[in-house]
């Protein structure tokens, strides 16, 4: 699946989808298709401020945990209800209804992050 | 594990699982298919359907010779010496303290004993029955590991997919027989045997043949819904059918008790390595053992998470995962005290820091048919 032009990316293969001074936050269709079956996410409390990098949850296939990394710093304003019934929205639609969670930002866009065209550099290589 | 090289060998089926897209994985000295697409998929097919899987990785040893029954049955617990022509037999080779080296199948062929030992301690059976054998008349071991392949088709259609294939008639075959014939022409030892808590079968081909064999398989099987279904299936498979893996539920240190295997132990038997030790630990029965729990919530529990009842650690986690069968809920073994181990008791798995509560229940967790009736 093509990665969304309109989203930036990290290396630890996590999305956010900046709108205004809110960034909606997942992983890539890349990811979950390296992990398999989702079956359990476990994602930062409403209201918690997250630091860029910090390990912050986690994302459960059948047979590993694996970290989730936060991308943008801010404070957690809402998660994907969906997924803690059906965490496997991840796999059918990692870019859609498989979004995790918004983080409202400080101001601006936060660096460091990497476009589409970058990412698909990057997996590309791995 | 691997050999000395560090090199990890191929199952004659190794081409077929990258065509298929396999996820490939070290196991037990092999390159093997972890999973082809949807590790859940491929369980429900073989709960619903059935599956197809390669495990040639696993060790196939023949036993020749008229002393083969009575060496076998002072190595192991349960009884080789009483099991009828063509027959089956789940045994577990103990050491001195009532350990487990590993767990087994025997096949009595009419001329011959077939010995399948798990792929990850193949590097320590085969040493150990070859020194077990020195100066044993009528004991003649040879290695078939990594040359003869393993297939299994495995579910409730399973029969209908093979029996065209098959030269005998393997509907009149009870669960755990077997027989020698031939599958779609290559000659196999054809056995109603599994790891998977279904009706099923374990085809032991030749090497050369495996391929041919395998495709013809997936062709024929295709109307039925046949898949191929990778290790990872495998696993939840057996851990719902509460069959124990060695290295989780069976150890050098968990016994044949401890691990809830008692109905395998013969204590009948005159003497077997290890049966003064499982002697003093059925008659003291303050053993740790292992036990099945239901946790309550949706967070999964893995592998050595610690286990606490009444705030006291009482064991860890041996094995776990999502259980398809009992409607995605989640379930483990765990290694507990005997106070900690009766169905009904409360626990708590301490998972990233917090306990989340588990129940101990009834193994096995699934039995066979479960699946179908809910449509």
């Amino acid at each position: 699946m093509a990665n969304p032009a309109d989203l930036l990316y990290t290396k630890d293969h996590e999305w956010a989808k900046i709108e205004g001074d809110v960034a909606t936050i997942g992983i890539t269709d890349y990811a979950q298709n390296s992990l398999g079956d989702i079956v359990y996410v476990e994602l930062p409390r409403l209201g918690a401020t997250v630091a860029e990098h910090a390990s912050i949850g986690v994302v459960e296939s059948v047979k590993a945990v694996s970290e989730l990394f936060n991308p943008v710093a801010g404070e957690v304003v809402e998660i994907n209800p969906l997924l803690e019934t059906d965490p496997s929205a991840v796999n059918r639609d990692a870019f859609g209804e498989g979004w995790m969670y918004k983080v409202k930002l400080p101001s601006g866009a936060p660096p460091g992050l990497l476009s589409a065209s970058d990412y698909e550099k990057l997996i590309a290589e791995s | 594990m691997s050999d000395d090289t560090g090199v990890l060998r191929k199952t004659a089926l190794f081409d077929e699982h990258v065509a298929h897209g396999a996820r490939i994985v070290p196991f037990g000295g092999f390159e093997m298919p972890v999973q082809y697409g949807s590790v859940l998929k491929e369980h429900d097919a073989v709960r619903r359907r059935a599956g197809l899987f390669d495990l040639s990785h696993m060790a196939q040893y023949e036993l020749r010779g008229d002393g083969v029954a009575a060496w076998a049955d002072e190595l192991t617990v349960n009884e080789v010496g009483t099991m009828a022509p063509l027959q089956a037999r789940y045994n577990i080779f103990t050491n001195e303290a009532g350990g487990a080296h590993d767990d087994v199948l025997f096949y009595r062929l009419p001329d011959r004993w077939l010995l399948v030992v798990n792929a990850g301690n193949a590097e320590k059976m085969w040493p150990y029955l070859q020194a077990q054998a020195v100066g044993r008349a009528g004991v003649h071991l040879q290695s078939h590991h990594g040359s003869r392949a393993l297939i299994a088709v495995q579910g409730p259609r399973a029969l209908e997919i093979l029996a065209p294939l098959c030269d005998v008639d393997i509907a009149a075959m009870k669960y755990y027989f077997c027989a020698e014939g031939s599958v779609d022409g290559a000659p196999a030892v054809i056995a109603r045997t599994g790891y998977t808590g279904e009706d099923g079968f374990e085809l032991f081909v030749e090497g050369e043949d495996a391929t041919r064999l395998w495709r013809r398989l997936l062709e024929c099987g295709a109307a039925h819904g046949l898949e191929p279904a990778g290790l990872g299936a495998r696993d939840i498979l057996r851990l719902e059918a509460g069959m124990p893996l060695y290295g989780h539920e069976l150890e050098e240190d968990i016994s044949p008790l401890a691990a809830g295997q008692r109905w395998a132990v013969k204590f009948r038997k005159p003497d077997f390595i290890g049966k003064a030790a499982l002697v003093a630990q059925r008659d003291a029965d303050d053993y740790d053992r292992i036990a099945g729990v239901a946790l309550s919530g949706r967070v999964p529990a893995r592998a050595g998470y610690p286990v606490f009842a009444n705030g006291e650690r009482v064991g860890e986690v041996k094995s776990a995962s999502i259980a398809p069968s009992l409607g995605n809920t989640n379930i483990a073994t765990v290694y507990v005290k005997k106070s900690a181990a009766e169905p009904g008791t409360k626990l708590a798995i301490e998972v990233r820091g917090t306990l989340h509560d588990a129940t101990v229940v009834a193994l096995p967790f699934y039995r066979r048919g479960d699946a179908r009736k809910d449509g």
